[in-house]
Parts: structure tokens; sequence; C-alpha cells
């Protein structure tokens, strides 16, 4: 059964639309892209999966049922998790009450899952009781990421979750995200680092003025040829 | 007999809703042009009503002067103080972010109550300044037909003041500082300082307002000035007029004391005894009606030409 | 004049416990709702007032009266928040603003209505104050006092201990992420509009003891109530506290040189002295 699937979505934030009719779909277990120059709707085709878009036409199904009308609480609990580019934390709590934060919804036992998480990355483990706006930039965004999986999600939307790291955080980002695909969590994310992100991913959506322009393996968009002059530098 | 009574009341009842129409005028100016909240107006009112009567009555051990000067240099004089006050506070406040003016102006309005109240030598204290001339009743006797004429004189000439600032250049920055103050900001202008020339623009109409009731009512105290319920009534007349609009300024100022003196109909019926319960009844039911026009209708009856919508 | 000073401070931790309990109020409603409440001296004025009844109308000692008058400012908060701020949760800032002075005149007016416009005392008579070395205190004083460090505990175990309690410092650290990981936002907004008004109550019956009821109490007591919130950092709770004992050592202590009818100036120029010199509050943050 077919993950997420977006259908000629057309919609904006309230003002000029800024997607076009455009159609993605994610498969279980499956590392979805989405890359193309800025202002194309990449993240606004990203946040209308999870509700934060103004949709006119068209229509979001999750797992076939139609979530097109639910706002981000109600999605959240379809077991889909969100993770925002900037201001991804709540920077005054500590790492521990962030993740609480992040399973706020849950009412069962959380520490099973939170011991999951820490485990999955250690460093968090290191710093539960750190206060997240003291931490590095690379470090935020594991507890970030560690937030959305409180929840345990069959999908997660990262938007551009390398965005100003270092080189070195950057490949282990990835890394990480293969792993957490690994577990056999669906993954839609919108990525600047065009190459490394179709080096991982499975599929990969090509967005240009709020249109679909191609989509494709990412094997087969690597190798594109009007692909790499248009993102991965030549 | 009666008809003469209906008259009197009449010309009372429109002198003071003219009072109230440039109070309105002057917090248009801030709030409606330029989104200051001043919950202090009361305080800028009560300054120009009492420079004009010290300017106007006769010498007095009471408090300081009076100065036995003629009544429109008693309305600059009020309008220069209040101009004043404002400015000083001003320098300070205008670089705050909107809610911080707010709480601001409170304590403004607070300290000068206070000052009023304890202040003897210049006020009078809770005694109060008796004797303040009717407008040119010198020449042209006490007839209050002539106070009505004078006040809708200065109630034009405040519109036609406000009305030209408004349209003028000025009036389109302070109104872009409104909607995008860092997008002002940006192009060079120097925000804060346009903004405090709004907030003592507004200022010294309500000073203007101060004297022109000090001048009708010709006795003043700190007790007369109901600090927050004229602060509030101006502020629920410029909202259900329509902020930004002065023609809504003046229609709001009309309508709202035309229903404040209806209550005031409706609450004499309950008796002397109820009296004291029937004034909170009155402040209850235009405070309800303030959140039903911001709920239903934020605008106001007249709203302002071009403005997005909340 | 070590004494008077002493005796002074001892006034100034006094109203600054209450001040305390009312800006902690203030802080915490900016900072889910991001807007300062102007209703709030009138809500503490009517826990006073809720208090007054039990007192005057059954009998009831104070502190009996006060779990009462929580529930009631608690619940009129609550009520406020649904039939009028509720509609206006999309309106800018400055129109809630405007909306609570609205709230603010007519609670005074409804307190006229129900419980008359005269000055009124809990207790009739002088207490019978401690004495050492000079200095006086009186029994409320340290009930007072005593109230508001328990209060505040509680209000600490419930923001660091409690899964709500996290949720109102989520919300009010950053409202978007919250929205995203499902926190419901009218729930935790409700809490916040009774944990509001139950502290305005106490901090309102607080008053009443220290000094009298009146209809304008409120009203008169929100300038410092919002210097102290301020001070602290308005939307920042732990700030409140330091700011409400600043702002009411000030006040007491400025009398040896001032006026005492000029204390209201004093709490007005240590805000507006904060807010020219350090807009975020005695502490950094990120309000």
């Amino acid at each position: 059964m077919t993950l997420l699937s977006i259908e000629g979505l057309t919609g904006g934030y309230g003002g000029a639309d800024i997607l076009h009719g455009v159609d993605l779909r994610v498969e279980p277990g499956e590392i979805v892209v989405i890359i193309g120059p800025n202002g194309a709707g990449k993240s606004t085709l990203m946040k209308a999966a999870f509700g934060l878009v103004k949709i006119k036409e068209g229509a979001v199904l999750f797992e076939k049922r139609d979530i097109t009308p639910l706002r981000p609480d109600q999605i959240v609990r379809q077991g889909i998790s969100y993770v925002p580019q900037e201001r991804n934390v709540f920077p005054s709590m500590s790492v521990e009450e962030n993740l609480e934060m992040g399973a706020f919804i849950r009412t069962d036992d959380i520490r099973p899952q939170m011991e999951r998480i820490y485990s999955f990355f250690p460093r968090l483990a290191e710093r539960r009781t750190q206060i997240a706006g003291s931490m590095s930039g690379g470090e935020r965004q594991m507890l970030a990421m560690g937030r959305a999986l409180m929840l345990d999600p069959k999908l997660l939307l990262l938007d551009e979750p390398t965005a100003g790291l270092s080189p070195l955080f950057i490949d282990q980002t990835f890394e990480r995200i293969q792993k957490i695909n690994a577990a056999g969590i669906g993954i839609l994310m919108v990525e600047q680092n065009a190459k490394q992100a179709l080096a991982v991913c499975d599929r990969g959506y090509v967005l240009t003025m709020g249109r679909n322009r191609i989509d494709d393996t990412g094997a087969n968009l690597l190798a594109n040829k009007d692909v790499a002059e248009m993102f991965l530098g030549g | 007999m009666e008809m003469d009574g209906l008259l009197t009341y009449g010309v009372f009842f429109l002198t003071q809703a003219g009072i109230y129409a440039v109070l309105a005028l002057g917090l248009n100016v801030q709030y409606g042009l330029t989104g200051q909240i001043n919950i202090g107006i009361a305080g800028f009112f009560a300054v120009g009503a009492y420079t004009s009567a010290i300017v106007t009555t006769h010498p007095s051990t009471a408090h300081l002067g009076g100065f036995n000067l003629p009544f429109p240099v008693g309305v600059v004089a009020a309008m220069a103080t209040s101009a004043l006050v404002a400015a000083a506070i001003g320098r300070i406040t205008m670089r705050l972010r909107s809610d911080y003016l707010a709480i601001a102006t409170i304590g403004i309005a607070e300290i000068i109550r206070l000052a009023l109240k304890n202040e003897d030598w210049l006020t009078n204290g809770v005694r109060g300044i008796p004797g303040i001339p009717r407008p040119f009743s010198e020449t042209l006797g006490a007839n209050p037909l002539i106070s009505l004429g004078v006040v809708l004189g200065f109630v034009a000439f405040a519109f036609w003041m406000v009305e030209r600032a408004r349209s003028a250049p000025w009036g389109r920055v302070l109104r872009a500082i409104r909607e995008n103050e860092d997008g002002v900001s940006a192009a060079g202008k120097d925000v804060a300082h346009f903004r405090l020339q709004a907030f003592v623009f507004g200022a010294s109409l309500m000073g203007m307002a101060g004297a022109l009731y000090a001048h009708f009512i010709g006795f003043i105290s700190p007790e007369a000035f109901l600090p927050l319920y004229g602060t509030f009534l101006v502020w629920v007349m410029l909202i259900a007029g329509g902020a930004g609009n002065n023609w809504g300024a003046l229609v709001g100022a009309l309508a709202i004391w035309v229903l404040w003196s209806a209550t005031q109909f409706m609450t004499d019926a309950l008796g002397a005894e109820y009296a004291t319960q029937a004034g909170a009844l009155r402040v209850l039911l235009i405070g309800v009606l303030l959140q039903v026009i911001l709920i239903a209708r934020p605008q106001g009856l007249l709203p302002e030409r071009g403005a997005r919508k909340h | 004049m070590v004494t008077e000073l002493l005796q002074l401070a001892i006034y100034g931790v006094v109203l600054g416990s209450i001040l305390t309990l009312g800006a902690i109020g203030v802080s915490l409603i900016y900072g889910i709702l991001r807007f300062a409440h102007f209703a709030h001296g009138d809500l503490m004025a009517l826990g006073a007032y809720f208090s007054l009844s039990l007192v005057a109308g059954l009998g009831f000692p104070v502190w009996a009266s006060a779990p009462f008058a929580i529930v009631g400012a608690a619940l009129a908060a609550i009520a406020i928040d649904q039939t009028v701020y509720r509609h206006l949760r999309k309106s800018p800032p400055i129109i809630l603003l405007i909306s609570s002075f609205g709230i603010a005149i007519a609670l005074r007016s409804v307190i006229q209505l129900v419980w008359g416009p005269r000055n009124q005392v809990y207790a009739s008579g002088i207490q019978i104050p401690w004495r050492f070395e000079g200095l006086v205190i009186k029994p409320d004083h340290v009930w007072i006092v005593l109230g508001a460090v328990v209060l505040v505990a509680a209000l600490h175990l419930f923001l660091t201990r409690t899964k709500m309690g996290k949720a109102m410092r989520a919300m009010s650290d950053n409202m978007d992420l919250a929205l995203v990981s499902g926190i419901p936002s009218e729930r935790v907004i409700m809490v916040t509009w009774a944990v509001g008004g139950g502290l305005a109550a106490v901090a309102g019956i607080f008053l009443g003891m220290d000094t009298r009821l009146h209809p304008v109490m409120g009203w008169s007591v929100l300038l410092p109530v919002f210097a102290a919130a301020i001070l602290g950092g308005i939307g920042r709770p732990y700030g409140a506290i330091a700011g409400g004992m600043v702002i009411g050592l000030a006040m007491e202590m400025s009398t040896v040189v001032i006026d005492p009818t000029y204390k209201p100036a004093v709490a007005f120029a240590l805000m507006v002295i904060m807010l020219v010199v350090r807009p975020q509050g005695l502490f950094k943050g990120n309000a």
C-alpha cells in the first residue's frame, strides 16, 4: 500500500499559489528526495503533506486515507512526523524534555522509545539534561530528529536536514537518515545537497516553479544530464 | 418651557460630543494612523484642562497663576503643554514595541493623576480650580450656544488638521510604519522620529479637548476626570467608528455618545438608590459592546480605505 | 535609620510577593498567547471579592475561602477566554490588548454591581503585630510571604514535573514546533488561564489582606504588576519572581526619599529604565 500520495496539488499560503498540480508518492520503506532551484516550492510541497499549506485543488492520501482536510495535530496521530528546517527544538528545555514533548500525544510508557532514540543518538544520551538552546547546530539537528521519532512514525518529513552543517556533520546526517530508513520508516526530504541526497535516496522529484519537472530513481537522476547541469554543478 | 429644556440639553449634549470628537481625532493620529496604543488619554486631557484653567483664571493664591489671559491663549498653552509632556515621555518610549508603550501610558496617566491631586501649589489639589471663564464670555456673553459654536469650530479645525496630515506624505509614512516598520526603516526613514511626531500631535489635540472641557464646565478638579472611563469611551468611539478614518472618528464619537447618554436615561429610571449600580451597568454595557465590535466588525462603521483586513 | 530601612524592606517583600503572583500570570499568558493581558489586575480584584463573599457572607476564615476564590477566578478567566479572546486568536496582539482593556473595565463594573463601590476589609479591627528589635510584623505579612513561596514552589513543580506544565513551556518556547508535535494548543491555553487566574486570585486576596478591597484595586496594581513582569523579561515566569521583588522593594524603600503617594511612579520609572536599557529583562532570554 502506498504510504503517501499527493495528487494534483495546487495551493500556497493564502496569497498566490506556489504549487500547480504537483504529484508525488512515497512507498513504504522508501527514501524520497525533492530537489529543485530556490523558490520551486520544495518545502511547500512537503508542508502540504503535513496540513501546513492551504490546498485549493488536489488531495493528500496517507495509506489511502484522505488527510487533506486534517490539521497538523491530527496528522501527527496518523503516523507522520515533521522536522522543520529552522527553530526545530524547544530552546529553553532540556534534551529529555524535548523528546518528551515529541511524544506528547502518547499515553503509554515512552521510556522504551526514548532509550531507543538515545541508543541511536548516543550524543543525546550524554546530554539528557542539557538545555537545547546551548547545543551546537549538529546536535540540535539530532535532537530535532529524535523528537520527531518519539512517535515511532511511519513517515518522517525532513526539511533540509543538512542546512548549515559542516561537511563532516552532513555525511553523518545522511548516514543517520539511512539508518532510520533501515528501521522501516519512510522518508520524504527536501535537500540542497542534491548530489549526496540523490545518492542515498530511492527516488527523487525535481520541482521547478511549483510543477513536476522530472521524477526518476536516484541513480537515474544522478546520471541525468539536465539534472547534473542544473543542480549538481556540472 | 419643555422645549427650552430640550434645547438646553441638546446644546449640552452636542458640546460634550464635540469634545469627545476632538479626543477621538487625537487618538486616531496615534492609533489609527500610527498603531500606537495610548491608555493614558485622560492624562493628556487633564494636562490641557489644568493648563488652560491656570492661564485664563483670575490670579489666585490657591494655585499657580491665574494669569487672566484670553481663552485662545489658554487653548494654545494647553496644546503646547500636552505636547511637551508627550514629547518628554515619547523621546524615551517611542522605540518600544506597541504593547510596552501601552503600559507606559498607563504609568504616565497615573503619575499625572497623582500630581494633580497632591501638588496643591500648582492645582489646588482635590479642591480644584473654579471660575474658569466661558469662551469669549466677556465680549459675547455666557450663552451656551456660543460655547457650542466654539467647540464645533475646534472640532472642524482639528478635523481639518488631521485630515491634511493623513493625506500628506507624512501620513503615508505613518501608515507604512504601522503596516511594515522594518520596511520603512530599511528605506532610511527614522521610524522613532515619525512615531514621536504622531504621538505629540495626537497628545496636543487631547490637550485641546481638555481646554475646551475646562472652559465649558467652568470648574475642574481631579475628581472630574474619571480617568479611565474617559479614556475607555474614546477608545470605543474610535474602534466603533473605524480606526484610521477621520470621518469614522467623528461618527464613532457621536454614535457612542448617543448610546452612552441613552443608557443614562435608562439607568436613571432605576431611581436614585441604584445610582452607583446603574453607573456600573452602563460601563459594563459599553465594555461588552467593544468586544462585540472587535469580534464582529473590527474595521468599524467606516473602515479605513485601502487598509488590509485583520 | 537601619531599623526604618529594615521595616520598609519587610513591607517591600510583602508587596513583592503580591506582585510576583500577579506578574507570573501576566508572563505565562504573554508567553503562550503573545499579548499583554490588561485585565489581569481586575482578575486579581475579582478573586479577592470572591473570597470576600465567603468571608463576610458565610463566615469563612480567609485562608479557607482561598481555594474557592482560586477556582472561581480560574473559571472566570477561562470563560472570558472562550467567549472573547478565543475569537480574536488570529487578530494582531494589539487588538487583543485593546479587548483586554475593555474586559478590565467590564470586570470592574461587575465588581461594583455585585459588591458595591465602597472600601471593604476581610476582618475589621487591628491585628496584634509581633515586635522585635523595633521591627513590626503583622501575622498577615507572614502568611502572604509564606503563601507566595508555597505557590511559586508549586508552580515550579508543575512547570518542570508535569506533562501539561512542560507543554506550557514548550508552547511559550516555540509555538510552531509545539503544534507540529501534536501538542493540543487550545487545551494548553485553557490550563494557562486556569493557572494565571488562580494565581491572580491569591494575589488579589493578599492585596486585600494587606490593604483593603476596592473596585479599583486591580487597575491600580496593574502598573506595578506589569513593571515586575517586564523587569523579569515578559514571557518568562521565573523572571517575574525577581521582577516582583525588585519592584516591591523599590516602591517601599523609595518612601525614605519621596512622597509615598508617588510609589507607582517608582515602578513606572524602573520599568521605563529597564525597557530602554535592557528590553529583554534582567536575565537574558528568548522572549
